[in-house]
This record gives structure tokens, sequence and C-alpha cells, in this order.
């Protein structure tokens, strides 16, 4: 299979999203979906079968020397700046692009897939914007396809921007309740806001690299950005280094332009991926239909920013500075999220803190990898937290994704999100019971599921670097184990399901949503296996890995520790919960409400930013602004009134106006010259 | 003896004429009863030779330097080429409307005839030729323009176009005859030579006179006076040719006379005078259209102070203000025509065409309105549609010419630019958030407008976006970029 069909993996959700926008609010809503799910499921195999291709193919120049090489399927030329500044709309295919593909395409299917029962009333019936809704979960498909293919960071941005949008318009679907439509807000202005950082970070990187291009094999000229890194992938560290300082010899208050550049991304890639402080955003997004929360909030958009920042690890490596604040924030953000997911009642709030912390993990363990020591004695565990960070990216998507589905039936059938309105559920819904239980086994990290193998990556790679970071990301692991199982025991076990109702008693849900649980269930059990260490490393050389015992003993032992907690608490109803409630009440309640962050924010927007800056300006525009605009259009109307004349409709007049105005153009040019 | 491979020099002009050829063999001896399949034919003619005029031409001099063929002709001549094809397709079903039909193989007679002429006004290079492209261009007009025998503002339309033609050609005539008189030569080339250094006030005068006989077709203030009632009073058809056609190759003849003529002696109080034009006609455009409630008339003044934008092009005299100039013409072909699409639909279904009778125009026909928005969109320059791009390359290559006063230009141009889009927003307010007792009902329109319109919607939405068109007439121009060495 030809890796250019790359182009059509990306062009058809396009397609779709027009086709269903357009074409499809015409047809009947059942069907539009059904097309959705069709061609959505051709996408995946096409997507299949260019990451198996681009893997295990040979040919078509992809592996040199036993590196793996990243190919440029097409790269026309969009706006030229200058010659080499030229923004570019390419296809790329490279490790991390070739498995975000399989990770978008899969997770998209599932969730087209799922909707079909989810967005339909308990009769079958579909909702009212049954279209638009798949427009908009093609439309999103499409972004984040070209975010991830994407050969050049300019590309990079648009679709950033196109993923930001279609997440504001998904999440305000129900567009009618006020809560999605502060919440699809909240959430553009939040990402948006890092959005500009990430502009400001691309001006800067393109004004001193003179390029935006990536590069590839078949890429020709620019290889990633120009002349720094194109020594780094001959892994000799020492030039490198002199051509990042010497390229970011100009300095800005002490730190290089390049380190400048690299946190302004990163902000950007924060901003998405809801890293410590700007992770407002995405509880609240969860009032969004739940199956876009699982593709967006949970397993694709997020990861935009820790994908951002290994796109471009290259030039992170380089700058040690960046790279500790993104460690610092990464690590900070997985405990921070982790505590609040402690204690949320709303399962899918307590599943977006899940996801925060999880996210956190990735950030982290890109942040290790880059160990200046570990990268110049070059020794086993090089770029071993790059790897890993793309491992639980991959396993994550899955297990997040069937985690929040399954909460998505759940809530299906009980209406609601509070977990005390759920309890002892598993009667009523054994397959979601069992699917929800192998996720949360994934997610805590216990052998053989995904997680563990992901996750344990990313502690050996935490140990790597210190014993102290190793400790801190353990306890992480155990906090995780913990509340995953609170959750659990919360939804399913806890106490008998009172049922009010036995005609609407809640149940498995129909095949369209159970049958996407089963499948990424099943995916959660084996993905673990996947010889991530062969196939996705930052070089594109294969990586020795050997599982330590040492790390994966602690974490197992430290999730089984969790779990063993969660299930003396939660269980069965008890008091115990509530009496450590009361004992750490403070710290229970800043937990509950999210250690009072959006206060904090609130605070801040509405009593410092409204009253010392909006005030002033508002008055500056209604006056000043408003003032010389409205000037001017009375100024004009008058003046188009006052010559209003000049139109006689008389045919002598205008040949009169026209011999004169001849005339006086000759003359006054004249005096002009003679002068 | 000739050398008759002179001739493969012109084969936009000599495929046209047989266009032409074929129409009028259709029209003298084909039977009666096929003669309403015309439109069709000269149609499917037309966009053959359209698509055949693609193919990459020789460039050089024909006929002892009088015409001249090279890559920036060749793309105006495909640009005009595409732009009458639209016209075509949009005119197809009032040719064969009650009244109109017996005449309609004139209507195309003539506009084929009005394009040869301005085929010439792009590559003569002697002003002899130049000159009998002007007319050939202008004065079929008049006849068009009257085409619509029972309307007495038709005849009032062709009778003010006559009139001022003939005017401003005496007036271009005599500034050619003092170029003469200086120069002794009617060549561009042996013109530019003798005139170098020249600061004598008959030149000043000369070129006083040649802007205002340009200036007539250009409809450039204080010359455009004409424009109003003839858009008004003329068929939808013809003003939109006059509009989008005539206007693209005036420009581009203007450019070529100022730099290939007049270059050698350039100073820089010429600028002043220009600038006065620029200014004078965008505004005073921008000021009558506010008022306008006729929509034919609001586009007539619209499409003067478009032309002042188009001239901003021209004056920057180098290659970026000519390729933007070019392609300014190419995007503004595809919104006014879409304009002028929708006007005509309208005008042939209800005879309706001021702005209040467009009140509510959304709710009954709601793909007219989103056409009619998208090219409000794109003339007022809002972005991503293609006016904007135009627009904004137009006033980079202003801006690259370097002097203060260029600045001082272009901000008045872009102030401007706010105006316009105060009366282009008017129509989309009417359209969708008025009101209104007898909305125009809904129809359906010929299959052949709509395939004008859409045409013209794609070109508005995607010529902005697809870069590689700007670049592809950029590279064009760029060939002959040492014509404006000339200029210091």
């Amino acid at each position: 299979m030809p890796l250019s069909l790359a182009i059509v993996v990306v062009a058809l959700p396009l397609f779709m999203f027009l086709f269903l926008g357009l074409v499809g609010v015409k047809m009947g809503r059942k069907i539009t979906g059904v097309i959705g799910v069709l061609a959505m499921l051709v996408d995946t195999v096409l997507a299949y079968g260019v990451a198996l291709t681009y893997f295990y193919g040979s040919g078509q120049g992809q592996m040199l020397d036993g590196v793996r090489q990243a190919v440029v399927v097409a790269n026309p030329a969009w706006l030229s700046f200058t010659d080499t500044l030229v923004v570019r709309m390419g296809v790329l295919v490279d490790p991390i692009a070739a498995m975000m593909l399989v990770v978008i395409t899969t997770v998209s299917l599932m969730v087209h897939l799922y909707s079909l029962g989810y967005m339909s009333d308990h009769d079958g019936n579909a909702e009212k914007g049954f279209q638009r809704y798949y427009a908009f979960l093609a439309l999103f498909t499409f972004s984040m396809l070209g975010l991830v293919v994407a050969t050049n960071i300019f590309q990079i941005f648009i679709f950033f921007e196109m993923v930001g949008l279609s997440s504001y318009l998904l999440i305000g679907f129900y567009y009618s309740t006020p809560a999605a439509n502060h919440a699809n807000k909240k959430a553009f202005i939040v990402t948006r806001l890092a959005d500009l950082f990430f502009l400001l970070g691309i001006m800067i990187l393109s004004y001193y690299t003179g390029t935006f291009d990536f590069g590839g094999v078949n890429g020709g000229d620019g290889l990633v950005f120009n002349p720094i890194v194109n020594d780094v992938a001959s892994t000799n560290m020492q030039v490198a280094q002199s051509a990042v300082a010497s390229t970011g010899a100009t300095t800005f208050m002490g730190c290089s332009v390049i380190a400048w550049a690299l946190t302004f991304i990163f902000i950007g890639g924060a901003g998405k991926s809801a890293m410590y402080p700007l992770h407002i955003w995405l509880p609240d997004a969860m009032e969004g239909p739940t199956p876009v929360s699982a593709l967006i909030h949970a397993a694709t958009m997020v990861v935009a920013g820790v994908f951002l920042v290994a796109r471009l690890f290259p030039l992170y490596v380089l700058v040690q500075g960046a790279m500790n604040i993104i460690l610092v924030v990464g690590a900070f953000t997985a405990f921070y999220a982790a505590a609040i997911a402690c204690t949320q009642s709303d399962i899918k709030r307590a599943l977006a803190f899940s996801t925060i912390s999880q996210i956190a993990f990735m950030m982290t363990s890109l942040a290790v990898s880059s160990n200046q020591n570990a990268l110049i004695e070059i020794h086993e565990g090089y770029g071993l937290g790059y790897m890993a960070s793309m491992f639980h990216l991959f396993t994550h998507a899955m297990f997040k994704a069937l985690l929040f589905l399954c909460a998505g039936a759940i809530i299906h059938a009980v209406h609601s999100n509070e977990n005390d309105k759920m309890h002892g559920l598993h009667k009523f819904m054994p397959i979601t019971s069992i699917c929800f239980f192998i996720g949360c086994l994934a997610i805590a990290g216990i052998p053989p599921f995904a997680g563990f193998w992901s996750k344990d990556e990313i502690l050996v790679a935490a140990y790597q670097r210190g014993l102290g970071w190793g400790i801190w990301m353990s306890m992480v692991a155990g906090m995780t184990a913990f509340y995953m199982f609170r959750i659990y025991y919360l939804i399913f076990w806890w106490k008998k399901h009172e049922v009010h109702d036995t005609h609407h008693a809640p149940k498995d849900q129909p095949w369209t949503m159970t049958l996407p649980l089963i499948i990424l269930a099943a995916i959660s059990c084996v993905a673990g296996f996947v010889p991530f260490h062969n196939l996705v490393t930052w070089d594109g050389k294969a990586l020795h890995t050997a599982l330590d015992m040492k790390v994966a003993g602690t974490s197992v032992l430290i999730a089984l520790v969790g779990i063993a907690l969660a299930t003396v608490m939660y269980f069965k109803e008890n008091p115990l919960p509530e009496r450590m409630a009361n004992a750490m009440r403070g710290l229970w309640t800043a937990s509950y409400k999210r250690f009072y962050m959006d206060e904090l924010y609130q605070f801040i927007t509405h009593k410092v930013i409204f009253q010392a800056i909006c005030v002033p300006i508002a008055w500056f525009d209604r006056h000043i602004i408003d003032g010389f605009m409205n000037l001017l259009a009375d100024a004009t109307n008058s003046l188009s009134f006052g010559i209003r004349r000049m139109q006689s409709g008389s045919i002598q007049a205008y040949v009169y106006v026209y011999l004169l105005g001849a005339l006086l153009l000759g003359a006054i040019t004249m005096i002009c010259v003679l002068l | 003896m000739m050398d008759y491979s002179q001739f493969l020099l012109m084969p936009q002009e000599i495929g046209l004429l047989l266009v032409f050829l074929l129409v009028f063999i259709y029209d003298t001896f084909m039977p009666e009863r096929t003669q309403r399949h015309m439109p069709i034919f000269t149609v499917i003619m037309f966009a053959l030779y359209t698509i055949y005029c693609f193919c990459p031409v020789a460039v050089g001099e024909a006929f002892g330097g009088m015409f001249e063929t090279n890559a920036p002709t060749w793309v105006m001549k495909n640009i005009l080429n595409v732009g009458v094809l639209l016209v075509l397709l949009q005119a197809v079903k009032w040719t064969n409307s009650d009244f109109v039909s017996v005449r309609r193989g004139e209507f195309y007679e003539l506009l084929l005839l009005t394009l040869l002429g301005m085929f010439f006004m792009i590559s003569a290079r002697h002003f002899l030729l130049f000159v009998i492209g002007l007319e050939t261009a202008s004065l079929p007009i008049a006849a068009l323009a009257a085409f619509e025998k029972r309307h007495y503002e038709s005849h009032e339309a062709a009778a003010k176009y006559i009139f001022t033609a003939i005017f401003s050609s005496a007036i271009f005539l005599l500034g050619i005859s003092f170029v003469y008189g200086m120069s002794g030569s009617l060549y561009f080339k042996d013109i530019a030579t003798a005139l170098i250094g020249n600061k004598s006030a008959l030149l000043i005068a000369a070129l006083a006179f040649v802007i205002a006989g340009v200036g007539f077709k250009l409809s450039l203030v204080p010359f455009h006076q004409w424009t109003a009632d003839v858009y008004q009073g003329a068929p939808t058809a013809v003003t939109s040719y006059l509009s989008v056609i005539s206007k693209g190759a005036a420009a581009f003849s203007f450019l070529v006379i100022l730099v290939q003529v007049f270059g050698s002696a350039y100073s820089q109080a010429w600028e002043w005078m220009l600038y006065a034009i620029i200014i004078l006609t965008i505004t005073i455009g921008n000021l009558f259209a506010i008022r306008q409630r006729n929509l034919k008339r609001f586009l007539a003044f619209s499409s003067i102070s478009q032309a002042g934008y188009i001239m901003l092009g021209v004056i920057a005299v180098n290659v970026m203000g000519m390729s933007s100039m070019i392609y300014y013409v190419l995007v503004y072909i595809f919104s006014n025509l879409a304009a002028f699409g929708v006007i005509a639909a309208i005008e042939r279904h209800t005879g309706r065409v001021t702005m209040d009778d467009y009140n509510g125009l959304f709710k009954t026909n709601p793909w007219l309105a989103f056409t009619m928005m998208l090219a409000m969109f794109s003339l007022g320059g809002i972005p991503p549609f293609a006016g904007f791009f135009s627009k904004f390359f137009i006033f980079v290559g202003a801006c690259h010419q370097g002097s203060v006063a260029i600045y001082a230009l272009v901000l008045i141009a872009l102030v401007n630019t706010i105006i316009s889009l105060y009366y282009y927003l008017l129509v989309v307010k009417a359209m969708f958030l008025r009101q209104d007792d007898c909305v125009i009902p809904a129809f359906k329109s010929h299959w052949t407008e709509r395939t004008g319109l859409i045409l013209c919607v794609l070109g508005i939405i995607f010529i902005g976006l697809l870069s590689c068109i700007y670049a592809y007439i950029n590279g064009a121009v760029d060939a002959i970029s040492s014509m404006f060495a000339v200029i210091q």
C-alpha cells in the first residue's frame, strides 16, 4: 500500500464534513450517521494500511542504515514570505505521525459507531442536530489528522486552531443549555490564550531559523529547522549545541531566544493538553456529549500538546531550560490532578482529572528523556522517555476512550453524572461493568494490561533522571490506581442499586454502543505488546529495553496497594470514607473544590483584569475609537449628501466636467513642475 | 514578401476571430428553428477557445514591432476570456427572451468584436494600432447598450456612452498628436527614446490627455460621469461586460503606456497627478455608492471606486504592482460577475432591481442570497475571500514603491475600504436581516445562470486560498521585469 494514501486518510474526513454538512442535512438522520461510520471505517482501514506499510513495508526509503526516516508524501507551497520561509500544506509520515493516524482513526471510528446509539433516545430515534453532530465529528477528525501529518510548524498551528474550533463546536453541541455555552467559551478562550503564546513561539523560531519546515527524506530543503538540528541526528551533541548557541546567540532577559520560543510553544501545547494552570477548561468541557469527551477530551485533542513537544523534541533536547519547565509543570500537574480526582463525585469530571494527570505523565516522560548526560553518554536509557511517552499516549488513548464510553453508557442508562445515582450497577450492566473494570486495570498499571507496559517505561525513565522524580511519579501512579477503583466501586458496587421504576431499569446499551466497548477493552488488553521500542523512537533507531524488574515490581505493588485501599473504602457501603473525609475536612473540601483554581481565575479575571484593564479599554473604545468612527461616518454621509448634485444626468454637464478635469489636471501638474 | 509566421504570435486574436466567424455563419446561414440554440453554441465555442488559449504561446514582436505578445499579455487575455465566458453563460437566457431574441446574433458578434479590440489594445506597441483597438472596443458597446429597444433608459445609456466615447477619443488623439509632435514617431519604443529627460509642458498636457482618454474606459474621476447612467440603463449582461472586461483591458494597457511610452520621462509631478486621480476616484465612487438604491447604479459607483484600487497597482510601476493589478482584475471579474449574475437572474424573473426589493431574499432564495453575500464580502475585502487577498496584494505592491506619499495614499485607500464595507454590507443586511411584505418569490434559475454563479462562487472562495495563482501571475510578469528598469 503506497504511503501517499495518507493524503486520502486526511482528506476523506474533510470530504465527509462537507458532505454531511451540506448534503446530509437534507437526508434522514440515521442514514447520515451510518454513512459517517462507513466512511470512518474506510478511513481507519486506510490509516492502518499506511501505518503498517510505514513500519513494516520495505522500500520507499523509510529505512536507511537502520534508522527510520520521515517520509514527506506531499508538500506543496501555500504561502511564501521569502524564498525559504514558505508555509506549506503537506503530509509527513514518520513514526509518531503513523502512530497518531492509528490512534485517531481507531478512537474516531469507535466514537462514530457509539454515537449512533448514544445520540438517540431510548426508542432509537436520532436526536435533533444528528447530522450537525456527525459533520462536526468529521471536521474534528480531519483537523486532528491534519495536525499530526503536518510538515511544518505553521501547518500545525493552523490545525491546532481548527481542532480548537471543532472542540468548541462539539462542547457546545447542546447549545440551548447555558452550561454548555459557558463551557465551550471557557475552553475556547483558555486554549486560544495559550495559542497566542504558541504563535509567538513560531514567530521567534521562524525568524531566527528562517524556515517553518520540519523536513524529511523527500523534503529536500529545510531539514528540521535548518541549520540547527541537522547535526542532532548525527548525535554529535557538541556540534548541535554550538549550532543552537550560534542561532540562539541573541538573548533576551538572560535566556537564548530559542529557549523563549520553545517555552512559548510549550505554553501553547500546555493549553491544549490542560497542564496546570491552564487545565481549568477541561473539566467543564465535559458538558459536551460523552462520546465527544471520549474522542476529543480524552484520547486525541488533549494530547496535541504532548505531540507538539514530541514533534519538536530534537529542538527541546538542546534547550535544557525549557525541558526543566516542562518537567516541573508535568510532574506537578500529574499529582495535582490525581489529588482532585480522588474526591470528585461527577464521574465524567473524575475521569477528566484522571486524563489531565495521565497527560502530565506523558509530558513528564518527554521531559525526563532529555537528560543531557543520558544523551551524551549513549547508554541503555537513551531516549527512553520519549518512547515511553508516545507509548503511553497510545495505550492511554485506548483505555481512556474505553472508560469514557463506558461512562457514557452508564449516564445514558441512569440519566445522571453523579455517582450517588449509580451504585451497584454491576448486576444491571454486566458488559459495561467488565469493560470498565478492564479499563481500570489498564490505567492502574496491572500487568498484562496496556497501561502497565507504558507506565512502567515512564517510571524507568523517571528513575533514570533522578530518584526523586521516580518516587514522585510512582506515588502518583499509586493514586491513579486508588481513584480509578474508587470510581469503579462507587458506580458498580458500594450498595444495591435502587430501582424506582422497573420498566426503566438501567441495562446494557444497544450493540452500537456495546460493540465499541468490547473492541476497546480487547485493545486495552493487548496494546501493551506492541513493540513500540522498535517502532517509535525519537531518532528512528530501535531502542533496546528490558523490563526493569525492580521498577516493575514496585509499581505493581503500589498499584495493588492503591486498589486494596479503594476496595477497603468503597467496595461495600461503610462509614470509613465519610470518617476520613471528616478527619481531613479542609483537605477534602479543597480537593473537591479543585483547590479553588476556578475561583482564583474568577477573581483574577473579574476583579483584576476586568477592573484594571478592560474598563479603561472599553471606555477608550467607546469614546475614542467609536467616536472617530462615528465622525468618519457622519462626515462621509454629509459629504455624500453634499456632492450628490454633481451627478446631474445631463450629458452636456458631463462633457464640461470631463474637459475641465483634463485641463485642470494638466494645469496643476504644470504648475507643480514649474515650481 | 511578408513573413506569415508572425501570425503565430497572435493565436488568441486569430482564435477569437474564428469564434466570431463561426457565430456569424451560424447567425446568417443556419435555419430559423435552430437559432435559439445559438447562445449555447456560442458558449461552447468560446469555452473551447478559452481552453485552447491556455496552451503556451511563442512570445515576441510582430509586424515591425507594432504588436507584442509576452507572458503578461497572454495571461491577461486569458483572464479576460474567462470573464467573457462567464458573461456569456449568464446572458444565455436573456438573449433568448422576447424582443431580444431576434437580434441575439448581433449581441454576440458585437461583444466578441469588442473583445478583439481589447486584445489589440493590450498587445499594441504602436499608437495607431492602439487607437484602432480602442475604437473597436468602444463603439460597438454603444450599440450593445441600446439593445433593449423598448426601454427608454437603454437609449439614454447608449447616447451618453457614444457622446462621451467620441469626446474622449478626440482628447486622446489630441494627446497622441502632441506626443507625435515631440517625438516624430508612433512606436512606443521610439517615443520612449525620444522623450528621455523631456520636461516640457507639452508632454504634461499630452499625458493629461492620454490619461483622460484611458480614464474614460476605466471610469476614473473626473471622467466617470457616464458610468452610472450607462450601467443602469444598459442591459445587465452588457453592464457586467462593461464593468469588468473593459476595465481590465484598459487598466492593463494604461500601465503599458505609462511605463513604455512615458516611463523614460518619468517625474515626480506625474505621481501627484495620478495620486489625486486615485484618491478622487476611490472617495467619490464610495460617496455616491452610499446613496444608491438601484443595485445596478450602486454597482456602477462601486466599480468606480474599485477602479481606483486597480490604479493603485498601476502607479506602483513595479513587478509586484503589475502582478497584483492583474490579480485584482481576475478577482474582481469573479466577484463582480457573481453580483451581476444574481442581479440579472432576479431582474429577469421579477424585473426588480432596487435594494429594498432584496429585503428578506434569504428566506425565499437562499442560494442566490448566499452568492450575493459572498460577492459583497469579496468586493468589500473580507477574509478569507479572494477580494481580501487582491486588496492585500495591491496595497503591498503599492507600498513596495516606497515613498512616504504612497503610504499616505494606501492609508486613504484603507479608510475608504471601511466606508465601502458599509454599503456592501447594506445589501447583505437587506437580504438576511430585513423583513418585507412583498419578498421576491422563490424561483429556479436557468442552469446556465446557475453554472455561471457556481463558477463565480468557486472563484471567490478558492482564488485567494490557492496561492499558486498569484505566484503564477507574478512569475509571468517577472519575465518582463526589465520593462520597469526605465523608472528610477
